[in-house]
């Protein structure tokens, strides 16, 4: 019986210790792929070089680092204000009767796949914008526009409850004070959530710089400098997806070190995440 | 008797005051401008939000039901049927394998992390960073990962297998965390009976704890089937893009992989209707099995 109990207690500890396992190998198994080719290539000319000719042996990612930053900030500027007036309205205005529907609503948009979003971007953004520019429609805006939808709900979830988890008081003490409904929950209730919300702002950043097959199908995927907002560029996640099915040699260990690239720009953001969650909010 | 009547009137000009209170802040309510203002980009904001996604739910099914033929649920794939039954089937198996490998595990951790584990000891905060970690890995890092290391390295190559098991990596952290919140709801009075009544603690584990969080592991349990039914990335370069019903270790596409698939070979418009479809379908049928649950555990 006693040694039932603590095989079982073993296999538990073996189970829980699976995610640090995973990690451990995920870094071991792109560092060790990845790295050897930034090396090869030259680290200064892999991470700053503009020309990306994987035919030619040139191979410098700085277009679609550019890429991926120009459209995560892009989808973060439209995104971030529509998901903390949403969760504000949630948390504080919303009738009771509303609040079931608005909520699994949101679950849905969380639910939906990539593809289906990209899909959805190719048929109705893509000719939108098309006719609102006269050019191309698979640009840089058509592709924030879609991520800043994709990545509501998550910066939602956060935010919602770090809004909802503010202490009762501020709203009441702000209330007593005089302030209408509006200004307490704005002005109270809201900065007392901001670390919690800059949290949610760092995870939609995480998710948007992450999207892959829904970026593919919209932003037109040009490996040059992005040249303005009606223009189309790469992504870094684009750039794996499209060549690694045919790449091979210093190509495709070139594209690995794209996903290592990617792989530390996550794990920085992953990092800012649990310091701002880290810390204690309402001092009690 | 006096200081009892003083006492009456005191409440009641309370109340008068109180109410006259509620009144005027009625009227600054609706005076304030600015503050209207607020009110009302906060409802726009929650209104588009829900505009945008009833549009693209409602744009997906409308449009693509037209879509839907018999030919594209024929059991063999060519160019000309473009069927999406064997995508389905590949579907089903994926989904289940990936569940059978992550789903033990996720339990399994979760069960020590609230069972068992030193809530503050290092192990435990190791376990929660790199369980952060990895929720917040991209599908196509652990797409990257799978082919490194599943494909090439354990030589399983193109196949179900390496697809399953770069996914159960990725939906690991969602079914830890469920489970974990799940087990910690359960009342430690549950455990003390069961204790007092002279059981052990595995069974007191198998027997008390998790059949009562059984609710709140199955959420967690079919939102990661979601995540398995819609995911791309981690499978083009895992499980591979081969439109057959797929054994354990043949390459076979899933139906979202089919999906892209047809959008990259950019012939098949009204296939890529069907499918999206199909896939919204699943998603909507998994939403709502997930809410009926989390009502059922509110209700508790």
């Amino acid at each position: 019986m006693k040694l039932r109990e603590t095989i079982m207690k073993l296999v538990f500890l073996i189970a829980a210790c699976c995610s640090v396992l995973a990690v451990a190998l995920i870094c071991i198994f792109l560092f060790m792929n990845g790295v050897p080719a930034i090396f090869k290539i030259g680290p200064l000319k892999f991470l700053t070089g503009t020309v990306w000719k994987p035919g030619n042996n040139i191979f410098g990612i700085l277009p679609m680092i550019v890429g991926s930053i120009c459209v995560t900030g892009l989808a973060i500027l439209m995104g971030v204000p529509v998901a903390i007036l949403t969760s504000v309205f949630l948390s504080r205005y919303c009738p009771k009767k509303f609040y079931g529907i608005c909520k699994s609503g949101i679950n849905l948009m969380a639910g939906i796949p990539s593809i289906v979003y990209g899909f959805f971007g190719l048929v109705v953004i893509v000719p939108l914008m098309a006719q609102l520019t006269g050019k191309n429609g698979n640009t840089m805006l058509t592709a924030s526009i879609l991520l800043a939808v994709m990545i509501l709900p998550t910066v939602v979830g956060v935010t919602e409850s770090a809004i909802t988890s503010v202490p009762e008081s501020y709203y009441e003490a702000s209330l007593g004070l005089g302030a209408t409904h509006s200004q307490s929950v704005f002005f109270a209730v809201v900065p007392a959530a901001k670390s919690g919300i800059l949290a949610g702002i760092v995870l939609g950043i995480g998710r948007a710089i992450g999207e892959t097959m829904a970026v593919i199908m919209i932003a037109g995927n040009q490996p040059r400098m992005p040249k303005g907002i009606t223009e189309g560029l790469r992504t870094m996640t684009a750039n794996i997806v499209l060549e690694m099915g045919y790449a091979s040699g210093l190509h495709r260990e070139a594209l690995i070190a794209t996903g290592v690239v990617l792989f530390v720009f996550i794990l920085l953001i992953n990092l800012s995440v649990s310091m701002l969650n880290r810390r204690v909010p309402y001092g009690d | 008797m006096v200081i009892k009547g003083n006492g009456a009137v005191n409440t009641m000009e309370a109340v008068k005051i109180n109410t006259k209170e509620k009144e005027r802040t009625k009227v600054t309510y609706h005076k304030s401008v600015f503050s209207s203002v607020l009110t009302g980009i906060t409802w726009g904001a929650a209104i588009l939000a829900l505009a945008v996604l009833v549009f693209l739910v409602g744009f997906i099914l409308i449009r693509g039901v037209k879509n839907l033929t018999l030919e594209q649920f024929a059991w063999t794939y060519n160019t000309e049927n473009v069927t999406m039954l064997p995508a389905i089937i590949n579907t089903v198996t994926m989904t289940v394998l990936s569940l059978l490998l992550a789903a033990p595990l996720g339990i399994f951790s979760a069960i020590y992390l609230v069972e068992y584990a030193n809530k503050r000891g290092t192990l435990v905060g190791l376990i929660r960073i790199t369980a952060e970690t990895l929720s917040g890995i991209p599908s196509i890092v652990y797409g990257l990962f799978g082919m490194l290391f599943f494909t090439k390295t354990l030589k399983m190559g193109y196949s179900m297998m390496s697809g399953a098991c770069t996914l159960a990596i990725m939906i690991l952290p969602l079914i830890m965390r469920t489970a974990e919140e799940a087990l910690k709801s359960v009342p430690d009075s549950y455990r003390e009976a069961s204790f007092g009544l002279g059981a052990g603690k595995l069974r007191t584990i198998f027997k008390i704890v998790l059949p009562s969080a059984v609710p709140g592991i199955l959420s967690g349990v079919i939102l990661a089937t979601g995540r398995v039914v819609g995911e791309t990335a981690a499978l083009l370069f895992t499980a591979g893009t081969i439109a057959k019903v797929a054994g354990l270790m043949d390459s076979g596409r899933t139906l979202a992989v089919h999906m892209y698939a047809l959008s990259s070979e950019g012939l098949y418009m009204n296939q890529m209707y069907a499918t999206g479809v199909i896939l919204m379908l699943i998603v909507l049928l998994i939403n709502g099995c997930s809410g009926m649950i989390a009502k059922k555990i509110a209700k508790k």
